[in-house]
Parts: structure tokens; sequence; C-alpha cells
């Protein structure tokens, strides 16, 4: 039982691994072995043998939990007394966490508009170039590696003594003959939160570079060539029919890109665990309520992230089916 | 301009020449060509300096010099291996953290793409009262942030007294990866030929049979395209990770150890730089080897975050 629960080596943890595994295929493998058994089995019995274990999974996982949590907004730290809705009321009215919905609010507008910009440009730059596809991956390894990766590589920018921005910053300033140390960026409101804004941009921007990058391919090359004889110089081409053949594209890339920005607590939770005015709606979720145990108050921030989700979301679908149409 | 465009010398170019013209159009202009490489700068030298960092032998100068400085020949001599050996020995065991992350990935990998080819093909597949209303209501649970399940889902492996096993990790990745794993691969199922299936059916086959031998087989690109999605979503991720195993380095992985360093020990970064590149070293080799169907899988609109 020690090594079902509490594997101590690698070695164990690995062979628990495996027998896991074993568990899970050996039964699958009897639920398919069933299902193929009777001769005349009732027609409904495939389907639910084929979708009971799925269905039960996001029941207890997703719908079960998520009830609870919307009822637990409504109650106080312990979870035991109502109290209506004060949870709600103190997010939109304390200090504290009006800068958290202030932050949030930054993230959800500039992480979207900055890695699609940047995502677009590159992609527009590297198209049909001989390194494109080397390119192509230097944007996007950012999305391979955690967030918590990302984050270490940047405090190693941001670093005060030897981080690449904090030399920079003296050597400029020693440009115009001044002699500078540099700030503690991470620590000074309100330009802490941009500076961590931009490692999420970096993060996110292979993205939007990736999915942009095949919108522009799909645009049919004769209405590229017919606009070149017709005169238009490349500007003129990538504002004028680029921009609006990709539009759909760009719209699901923006409201992708919004929603991750907004669930994220890695960049935030690793840089500065939150401090310095930094926090956001998904970081200050898990302080309330695994931190400060604040069962009541962490519930009402899920489910604001939930509540701001759905309409993005649905918007987005939306636009996703229309851009699919295009690409048809 | 479509006369001119149909004029038969353009049309006996080829695509591929049209491509070589439009290349050479491309290239002609430095300006394009200068931002993309500022650009591409900019994503690669902050990598490059915790990479050079984390072969800096010298422990104190990583703190007091850049890591530029290290690149001058006279300083070559002090690259070594040491924090990787430091990071990986007795005192920190950054390798028995690897070993978490690779016994929380693999399986949280198997088990939702295997649930979900099983959901998927009811849903493409077979008929039932309820089907679309049931794969809408599924397709729709991509909504919930996780972070609305966390609590009551914790409460709950308390209450069986496997909180902080890998268990209730497995179990996790696999319920939240569902939907989309459901959604992506039911797209890709739905693309098999009619035909296909009928025929299979025709002579006899069961539904297990064709799921086997005619579904499975045609589905290899698209459970690639959703296993490497997964994979770097669990092998990255913090939240699940510090939520269910936050207080339990037995089963916590990486990324769980990463951050608490970067609070608790912010000036290591002898260890962090290492710490990091150990980390990203799995994810990145997946990503470079499987890279066609993780594109394949980010433009067939799978999404997660």
């Amino acid at each position: 039982m020690e090594l079902f629960l509490h594997p101590e080596s690698p070695g164990e943890k690995l062979l628990l691994m495996v027998i896991a595994i074993a568990i899970f295929v050996a039964v699958t493998g009897a639920i398919l072995g069933l299902l193929s058994l009777p001769k005349r089995a009732p027609r409904w019995l495939t389907p639910l043998g084929f979708l009971a274990p799925a269905v039960v999974a996001v029941c207890f996982g997703l719908v079960y939990p998520a009830a609870v949590t919307v009822g637990n907004s409504f109650k106080d730290r312990t979870g035991q007394e109502f109290v209506g809705l004060d949870n709600y009321a103190q997010a939109f009215t304390e200090g504290q966490f009006l800068i958290v919905l202030r932050n949030s609010v930054l993230w959800v507008v500039l992480v979207p508009l900055l890695a699609t910009a940047m995502g677009l440009l590159y992609a527009a730059l590297v198209d049909r170039t001989r390194f494109e596809k080397t390119a192509k991956t230097l944007m996007f390894l950012p999305m391979a590696i955690s967030m918590v990766g990302a984050s270490i590589i940047w405090k190693f920018v941001y670093d005060n003594k030897v981080g690449l921005l904090s030399q920079a910053y003296v050597w400029v300033a020693s440009l115009f003959g001044q002699e500078v140390t540099a700030p503690q960026w991470l620590m000074n409101a309100p330009a802490n939160t941009a500076f961590l804004i931009v490692v999420m941009v970096w993060i996110q921007a292979g993205f939007a570079m990736t999915v942009l990058s095949a919108a522009i391919k799909a645009i049919p090359d004769e209405i590229n060539e017919a606009a070149l004889l017709d005169g238009l110089s490349q500007w003129q081409l990538f504002r004028t029919i680029t921009i609006p053949m990709i539009r759909p594209s760009i719209v699901v890339v923006l409201t992708t890109v919004a929603m991750t920005s907004l669930k994220a607590f890695d960049v935030v939770r690793t840089m500065t665990g939150g401090n310095f005015d930094t926090s956001v709606i998904a970081n200050e979720f898990y302080t309330q309520s695994f931190t400060n145990q604040n069962k009541g108050m962490g519930a009402a921030l899920a489910v604001l992230l939930f509540v701001i989700i759905i309409p993005v979301i649905v918007y987005n679908v939306r636009q996703l089916r229309k851009s699919e149409e295009v690409r048809r | 301009m479509s006369t001119a465009k149909s004029t038969p010398r353009e049309r006996r170019l080829t695509r591929v020449e049209r491509r070589l013209i439009a290349s050479k159009n491309r290239l002609s202009s430095p300006w394009a060509s200068g931002i993309a490489l500022v650009i591409a700068m900019l994503w690669t030298v902050p990598t490059i300096g915790l990479l050079v960092t984390s072969f800096r032998g010298n422990r104190r100068q990583i703190t007091s010099s850049g890591w530029w400085e290290a690149l001058a020949p006279a300083n070559w001599g002090s690259f070594s291996l040491v924090n990787y050996e430091t990071a990986l020995g007795a005192q920190n065991k950054l390798g028995d953290y690897f070993t978490n992350s690779l016994v929380v990935t693999l399986p949280s990998v198997l088990i939702p793409i295997t649930l979900a080819l099983l959901a998927a093909y009811a849903f493409a597949w077979t008929e039932f009262r309820g089907r679309n209303i049931l794969f809408i209501a599924i397709f729709s649970l991509q909504v919930v942030p996780i972070q609305v399940t966390m609590i009551p889902l914790l409460t709950q492996y308390v209450n069986w007294g496997l909180e902080g096993t890998f268990w209730v990790l497995w179990l996790s990745h696999a319920m939240f990866g569902l939907p989309l794993a459901i959604f992506l691969l039911h797209n890709f199922m739905r693309e098999i030929p009619r035909e296909l299936i009928e025929a299979a059916r025709v002579d006899g086959a069961g539904h297990v049979q064709v799921f086997l031998r005619v579904v499975m087989p045609l589905m290899t690109p698209a459970i690639a395209s959703f296993a490497i999605f997964q994979f770097l979503w669990v092998w990255n991720d913090l939240l699940v990770a510090l939520a269910f195993a936050g207080n339990t380095p037995e089963v916590a992985p990486l990324t769980a150890r990463l951050s608490d360093m970067v609070g608790s020990r912010g000036s290591a970064w002898h260890l962090l730089s290492a710490g990091a590149f150990i980390s990203m070293v799995v994810p990145v080799a997946v990503f470079l080897a499987l890279q066609r169907f993780f594109v394949r899988g980010l433009l067939a609109g799978s999404v997660k975050g």
C-alpha cells in the first residue's frame, strides 16, 4: 500500500506509473471486451459504454466542483455562513482588490494587442524568405517552455545588477553622460506590471505568429499578384489586402490570447508573487484560496474569471467558424 | 487587373517559380530584414543569456557581472557543468523532481486521449438520443477555468485520503483535458469517410472492431496533435501542481519546485539557471520533433489555457 500511495525512490515512482498505466489499459480493455461480447446487445449499450467514462469524469471533475464553487462564493471564509454578495462587493470596492482588477484589465487588453501586433508583423516580414522556417521556430519556442521557465529567463533580464535591461539602461544613460544605477524594475508600481506583461507577450507572440502566418499563406497568390500589378506598394498591399483578408483570424488570436492572459497566474506567481501591486485575478484567487484560506473570496474570484470568460469564448467560437469558412 | 493576371505568359509559371519571384521581392527590402532580425533577437537573447549563465562555473561572478562578459574569449575557461551538478546533486535533487514531472505527465496524457477517443467515436459514429446536446454540453465545458474546480476537488481528495499523491494529479489532468480532447478528436474523426465505416459494419464488424481496426489507425496524426498539446500542457503546468501537490516534495513536478526556488532563494541564480534548462530540455525536444503535429492541432482551433 505504501508503494501505491507514497512511492519514495525514483524507481518506485516509475514502477507505480507503469502499474497505473497497466490498470488503466486493463480496465479499458475489459470495457471494450464486454461491449463486443453480446451478439444481440441493445443499441444503446455501445454508446453508453464508449461515453460513460468520459462523461463521469467531466461531471466529477468540472460540473460538480464548478457548481459547489458558485455556491461557496456566496459564503464566508470558512464556507459555513451565507453572506450573500459580500465577497463580490468586497472585490469591487476594497483598494487591494481594485488594484488586482486594474492589473487584470491591463493584462487582458495589452497582452493580446501587443502579442498579436508582434506576431503579425513578424509573420509578414519573414513570409516567403529563405529563413522562414528557422525564424518562425525562434519566436515559437517560448510556447514550448513553461511560463515558470520563461519567468526565470526574464527575472534575469530584469535583475538590477546583472540583467540585460539594467545594463542597457546604464549604457544608454552613459551615452547622455549620466552616471546611474538601474532601478529595481519589478518593485516599482505601476511600471512593474508593464514589465510582467512584456514577459507574457514574449510567451504568446509565437502562437499569434503561427496562426496569422497560416492565414496569410491562405490568401490566394492571384490576389496579391493582381494588387502588385495594380501598382500597390508592399505596405499598401499589407494594409489594404492582407489585413482585411485575415481579419477573422486576427480576432480569434486576440480573444484566445486574452483568455490565456486572464487565466494564467504563473508569471505573476513566479516573478513577484503578486507583491508590489502586481497581482491579477488568477493569482489573487490562488493567494486567497490557498495562502489566506479564505474560501469564500477565492470562490468569488474564480467565479469572476468564469463570468468574464464566457462572452469572450462565445464570441471566439463564432469567429472561429467564420475563419474556417474563409479558409475553405 | 484581371486581364493582366490571365495572360498566357503568367499562366505558364508554376507555383514554385512564382514563389521564387515573390521571395526575391521580399528579400530586397533591407528594412524588412533588419526589423525581422531585431525581433528575432528580442525573442532569443533572453534565453541565450540564461543558457550562458547556466554554464558559468564561477558562482560569485554570476551575481556580480552580466552573462555577456563570460562570452569574452579570455573568460571561456570558466565554463563548466558545475551548476548542473549542484542542481542535480544530493542537496537540491532536481533530478528527483524531473522524475516526478515524467511520472505525472505520461499517464496524464495517455488517459484523457484514450477516454476521449472512445467518447469521440460514440459522438461521431453511433446513434443515440440526445447526442448533439451532450456533445455541445461537453464542448462548452472548455469554458470552465480550472480555478473554479480546485477547492471542491481538493476537499474531495482529502476526504478520500489521496491528497498529495500521483493519483490525484493523474485524475485531475485527465479530467481537465477531456473537453478539448473530445472536441479535437471528434473533429478529426468526422473526416473519416462514412463509406469506410459502413463497409466494415456491413461486413459484420461490431463497433469495437471498427473502432480498433478501422478508426484508430487513421487517427494517428490527430492523436499526435493532441498528445503533444496535452504533454506540453501537463509538463509545463504550475497551477494544478501547486494546488494538489504543492506541499509534497515526493510528488511535486519541476515547475512547482522552480517556482518555489525563485521565491525563497531569489539569488541562487546558478541553481535556477541550470534548473530552468533541465525543465526545458524535454518539452523543447518534444516540440522540435513533433512541431508539424503541434501546428496542425493549433490551427484546428484547439487552444487551451
